[in-house]
């Protein structure tokens, strides 16, 4: 029998969401500062709207949902769904309003995903964005990226225990610290110090490169937030191609690894500890599909001859595939040459990398090393089972910060979690062709969005159908949330309708 | 009569050779990308708004046109840059410019990148400083969600309940 959720229940969620909402309201102030700074005041207000809004609805939910008691699971898991989507609709606002997206859906769409770090866009005349638009787009993405829930954690939560629920419920199943509310700090400040630093580096370099001094630290600090959070949005429509300058996609190849690394492993190396860089299974089985892509993209780019010097060929083939093994969606060619000039294998091999993704606890979506590793170490174990005697005792240990023996419960919550996933590139692929574009750049696109990559061989733009723009919308959410909290949201509301 | 005529052919099969390599007509930067392999290493005309910023290297600039579709980079001699006085962004208008040179598909000096690499410039419209006028509706709204706001605050705090921002 399904129990109807009871008022305790909505009122928990109410209120914790109220809460985060505030949170999203509050962060809108930064890009409506940065809009006075340029004089653009039309953007500046924008923002004052979207945050009045944002502002009423949190306050009201807070006020109306007031309680003292703590989130149970099913709770949590609901607040991350809800929160999400509401970040969605809400963050909407601004970019709707200052008429570079062709509807609200539209705004939707680049909504979820900057904040599911995915770089997906449907924006119009980006090259004349303002200021505070284009920070807010980056802003969103380093928002969802470092998690719109472990923010909250930080600057609006004083040791709950539910906060836990909330942080697993926003796919970070590790502690990086004793404490979620730590760890979540720890991110922050890892964050912080990242984007000081890289700014930098951006920033002397476009300078170098001919850009003028405001352009080169604000694209720099864009495409920090974009590259560390795996998200893929660009200030200029051309993305990083715009620069036409190696040093700067150099940086940002190391950007985007860093961003796809477990935060576990920045602690570890934070306090001295690289030995377990080398061996730790997420950072060896990455080490090992990126190789294994590569070869791939490199025999299907020779294949088809689109890059007549190897040089070239390695520029292009591997900055697009790191690109898409680590979630992140830049690319430095245009949408259509993935189709007219990279050839099938080629192609194939970016969609397996994108669809394997990075490391767990990090900022990157799609299946994550950890659970390839684990599901990899599971079929040697097996193998050993056949090839050795009966009565042998066959045990698989693997090191993941710390030596672990492998246990069937492990090894079928990383299959179920794959499983999810390869579903959901296919549906969204399946989709695609109900909508009549061919097989291979529907799968592309498909799993681009649901492992939260962000590149595109021409499908997403402003003209595609409604229907598939939602699919995406969905697919987004679903895979930066890694599935536990959108189904625990399906159940409550199954609940809520069918419940007694 | 038979040299006339030889003359004549001639003529034609020089003037169709010439528009194989050279096409006199702007293109835009979606046929340009879809049609690639067509156009690679041929001289074409290319036309749109200089965005971004020009960025110098050594006695070259970069430039990319946006002529409303996509953003194509081009190449160009820093002395022909000269002509460019403003380039396109949120306060701005770009100078619209219409460029002939060679299209690359992959270019080998420039690390593979789609570009074209100008012989000529053309400015077609000059740019300019675009004035923003304040949006007297989001004014007014923004002044109503104001008191909506301060209402809703009053409510919060009344009850003498715990304030949501704490």
């Amino acid at each position: 029998m399904i129990l109807k959720p009871q008022l305790q229940d909505l009122k928990n969620i109410g209120y914790y969401s109220g809460k985060i909402i505030i949170g999203i309201g509050l962060t809108m102030l930064l890009p409506m500062v940065i809009g006075l700074l340029f004089a653009e005041i039309n953007p500046a207000l924008d923002f004052l709207i979207a945050t009045e809004i944002t502002l009423i609805i949190g306050l009201i939910l807070t006020k109306v949902c007031f309680t003292e008691k703590d989130l149970n699971w099913m709770q949590g898991m609901v607040v991350v769904s809800l929160s999400w989507l509401a970040a969605m609709l809400l963050g909407a606002i601004p970019l709707y309003l200052s008429g570079h997206w062709q509807s609200y859906l539209d705004a939707c769409f680049d909504a979820m995903s900057g904040f599911a770090t995915t770089g997906l866009t449907l924006v119009q005349d980006l090259d004349h964005l303002s200021y505070a638009h284009n920070l807010w787009r980056h802003l969103i993405m380093f928002i969802g990226g470092q998690g719109i829930v472990v923010i909250a954690l930080c600057f609006f939560t004083k040791g709950v225990s539910g906060a836990f629920k909330m942080y697993v419920g926003e796919a970070r199943d590790e502690r990086v610290l004793p404490n979620v509310i730590r760890t979540s700090r720890f991110i922050w400040l890892v964050s912080i110090i990242y984007l000081i630093v890289s700014t930098l580096a951006l920033g002397i370099v476009g300078i170098a490169n001919g850009m003028r001094t405001i352009n080169a630290f604000f694209h720099g600090a864009c495409i920090f937030m974009a590259a560390f959070d795996t998200g893929g949005f660009a200030p200029q429509s051309q993305n990083i191609l715009y620069y036409h300058c190696l040093p700067f996609e150099v940086i940002t190849i190391v950007i985007m690894i860093l961003g796809a690394i477990n935060f576990n492993l920045h602690y570890r190396i934070w306090t001295g500890d690289r030995r377990e860089i080398w061996k730790n299974i997420e950072t060896r089985t990455l080490c090992i599909t990126t190789a294994i892509t590569f070869l791939i993209v490199v025999i299907g780019l020779s294949q088809v001859g689109s890059y007549p010097r190897a040089v070239v060929m390695f520029r292009k083939g591997f900055y697009q595939l790191i690109s898409g093994h680590t979630g992140t969606g830049f690319a430095t060619i245009y949408a259509r040459q993935f189709i007219d000039d990279w050839g099938a294998l080629a192609l194939a091999g970016v969609i397996c990398a994108m669809a394997l993704g990075g490391g767990t606890c990090s900022t990157t979506g799609g299946i994550k090393m950890l659970r390839l590793g684990i599901i990899a170490k599971a079929l040697q174990q097996d193998l050993r089972r056949i090839i050795l005697p009966e009565r042998a005792i066959v045990e698989q240990r693997l090191h993941h910060l710390k030596e672990i023996f492998l246990e069937d419960k492990q090894v079928r919550a990383a299959l179920l979690v794959t499983l999810a996933y390869l579903a959901l590139y296919g549906i969204g692929a399946l989709v695609g062709m109900l909508y009549g574009y061919p097989f291979l750049d529907s799968l592309f696109e498909s799993t681009s969005a649901a492992a939260n990559v962000g590149l595109s061989c021409g499908i997403t733009t402003p003209s595609m159908p409604a229907g598939l723009k939602i699919t995406y919308i969905v697919q987004m959410w679903a895979g930066r949330l890694e599935f536990m909290s959108v189904f625990t949201l399906i159940g409550f509301f199954i609940a809520v309708i069918k419940g007694k | 009569m038979k040299r006339a005529i030889g003359y004549q052919l001639s003529a034609i099969s020089l003037i169709f050779s010439c528009w194989t390599v050279c096409y006199a007509r702007p293109l835009s930067s979606t046929e340009l990308i879809n049609k690639a392999k067509e156009y690679d290493g041929k001289s074409v005309v290319y036309a749109g708004e200089a965005i971004g910023d020009v960025m110098v290297r050594g006695d070259f600039v970069w430039v990319n046109l946006n002529d409303g579709e996509n953003a194509i980079g081009v190449w160009l001699d820093k002395e022909l840059a000269k002509e460019i006085q403003f380039t396109g962004s949120y306060q701005t208008k770009g100078d619209k410019l219409e460029i002939t040179g060679v299209f690359h598909r992959v270019c080998i000096q420039h690390g593979g990148d789609m570009d074209i690499h100008a012989q000529n410039i053309r400015k077609i419209s000059p740019g300019k400083l675009v004035k923003e006028k304040l949006d007297t509706v989001k004014r007014n709204f923004t002044f109503i969600l104001l008191g909506i706001l301060f209402l809703v605050l009053i409510f919060v705090r009344r009850r003498g309940s715990r304030v949501a921002i704490s």
